[in-house]
């Protein structure tokens, strides 16, 4: 990672983009690092796409808002048409191809096309999609190491939600497969 | 002590009961309702109070029978939200009663919107209540400054037994960063308050009374100067800032909270093209601080005022200079956080028109 990371992760409301950037800021927290989580909220996170902002840094954060991001997360078309464009020259893209078909991408950024719903489905549970795609942004940008994620699950997913946790480990492990 | 990682609103909260909060009265209103969602769990668990109540000035009246009581209080809202406690802002100022708001500004006016802006600061500073009176109002600019003061202000309201207001945005409450909760800050044990209305008239020998109202002007009049008197107290212990690369800066931003962060960022960018730039961040808005204005470098010609707002706070920074340095201004409203670029774009604009 450079001195600071800023993402945009978006997607359709229920594909679980507000707790993919909740992860990288509580894997940032617990390896001391600044960060900050936006999420958008009101009418346009009811149905149409959502989205969150996250930066990490090793100074500290001023403007908490990302403009120009290092990293696009896009889940769905819609997504990747609202912020290709705040994309930084040289940034990466990690698109879901699964949804977005016959797109003509910048040439001056990074893309990496990952079918992220089909291997859920592959997985057995397309809820993991998501999990998937941070595998995929984790070893393609090298910002975590996929044992600083698990030790967030192993935070998030508690109780009756603990069953859960082989599964996400299981998708992030084929995420980061996908991009190596 | 770690930092957690914690949502704006939730963090507001929970720096809330470390400060001391015995009781929360509120009623909904986006973008702050995590913070009385937290409290509805949490002050039961701390065997406080929490109340919902059926409107904003019913909870603001429940504030003011609560601290009435000699109570540590709190209350909430958003911008139109705030608007309607004001009448009973007014009464808590009028009778001396401690209490602490938090407004989590929205665009106005009117019902206006949900995205964080900064067009209360006419509100929150000058009063929306009627009468000769003043709250202190903080207006943080990251979770743990804001952390940090929400845990004081409970101590601050007691020593002047006056309101405190804490201005931040949906910004601020929407966000999650990491925070520590126990960093050391400013906070008392409540103090023995033998004004408060306890129900031990039997005991004490005399009634207290909470009342603001005084029938005879010369009574009433005394008792706007033993305000005034407090006010003036405040204004010379509260003034609080702080001074950003203006040591050696020609255009000196003043700019406070949300503002003020995204403002650092411009000043970053700015400097790396070797514009000198600085920023005074008033971190007391009541108290304006004025005394950040009198020690500026000779190299200062213009001061540049930010708001998300169309100018509210340049009429305070208008006040302070006295016509000394060219005042300017730049601001978004309605919910629209600006980006730093369009701060940098202004400032080289301001050069070109110079030139």
């Amino acid at each position: 990672m450079n001195d600071s990371e800023r993402l945009v992760i978006a997607g359709f409301g229920g594909q679980g983009v507000m707790l993919m950037g909740q992860i990288l800021a509580q894997a940032a927290t617990n390896e001391n690092l600044e960060t900050v989580w936006i999420p958008s909220y009101g009418p346009e996170s009811r149905g149409g796409t959502a989205n969150c902002f996250v930066t990490i840094s090793k100074t500290e954060i001023n403007a908490p808002v990302v403009t120009q991001s290092d990293t696009l997360i896009a889940m769905n078309q819609p997504s990747l048409e609202k912020f290709e464009s705040k994309v930084k020259t040289g940034g990466r893209v990690l698109v879901n191809a699964s949804l977005v078909k016959d797109h003509t991408f910048r040439e001056d950024i990074e893309v990496f096309n990952i079918p992220v719903n089909d291997i859920a489905l592959e997985l057995g549970n397309l809820k993991v999609a998501n999990m998937i795609m941070l595998g995929a942004y984790i070893g393609a940008s090298k910002v975590f190491k996929p044992e600083a994620l698990e030790t967030v699950f192993k935070q998030k997913f508690t109780g009756n939600k603990a069953k859960l946790l082989d599964l996400n480990k299981q998708a992030l492990l084929r995420g980061m497969k996908e991009v190596s | 002590m770690a930092k957690v990682l914690m949502k704006g609103n939730e963090a507001m909260a929970l720096a809330a009961i470390k400060g001391g909060c015995d009781a929360f009265f509120g009623y909904p209103i986006t973008p702050q309702n995590e913070l009385p969602e937290y409290l509805s769990k949490h002050m039961k668990e701390n065997g406080r109070v929490f109340v919902q109540a059926e409107s904003e000035v019913a909870a603001i009246n429940m504030v003011y029978g609560a601290g009435g009581s000699g109570a540590r209080v709190l209350t909430s809202s958003s911008s139109p939200g705030i608007a309607l406690k004001q009448e009973g802002i007014s009464y808590l100022a009028g009778s001396e009663v401690p209490c602490v708001i938090i407004n989590v500004m929205r665009g106005g006016p009117g019902l206006g919107g949900i995205q964080p802006a900064q067009s209360d600061y006419m509100q929150i500073t000058r009063g929306g209540g009627n009468g000769d009176y003043h709250t202190l109002a903080f207006a943080p600019e990251n979770l743990q400054e804001t952390v940090d003061i929400i845990k004081e202000s409970f101590t601050l309201a007691d020593e002047y037994r006056n309101p405190v207001m804490i201005a931040a945005d949906g910004l601020l409450g929407q966000m999650m960063e990491p925070v520590d909760l126990e960093r050391s800050s400013n906070v008392k044990e409540a103090p023995l308050k033998p004004w408060a209305a306890t129900g031990e008239s039997g005991k004490r020998g005399h009634r207290n009374k909470i009342v603001s109202l005084f029938l005879d002007p010369n009574d009433l009049e005394d008792h706007n100067l033993k305000l005034q008197k407090k006010y003036n107290r405040m204004i010379d212990e509260q003034q609080r800032f702080e001074m950003i690369h203006t040591e050696d800066a020609e255009i000196v931003f003043v700019a406070y909270g949300s503002m003020a962060r995204i403002a650092r960022s411009a000043i970053e960018t700015l400097r790396e093209k070797g514009i000198k730039v600085g920023m005074i961040r008033p971190i007391s808005i009541w108290p304006f601080p004025e005394k950040a204005f009198e020690n500026l470098p000779k190299s200062v010609h213009t001061l540049l005022t930010l708001e998300m707002s169309l100018g509210q706070m340049i009429e305070d920074v208008k006040i302070v200079n006295q016509g000394r340095y060219k005042l300017d201004f730049f601001g978004r409203t309605g919910g629209v956080v600006p980006e730093p670029e369009e701060i940098v774009e202004k400032v080289l604009a301001m050069k070109e028109g110079a030139n």
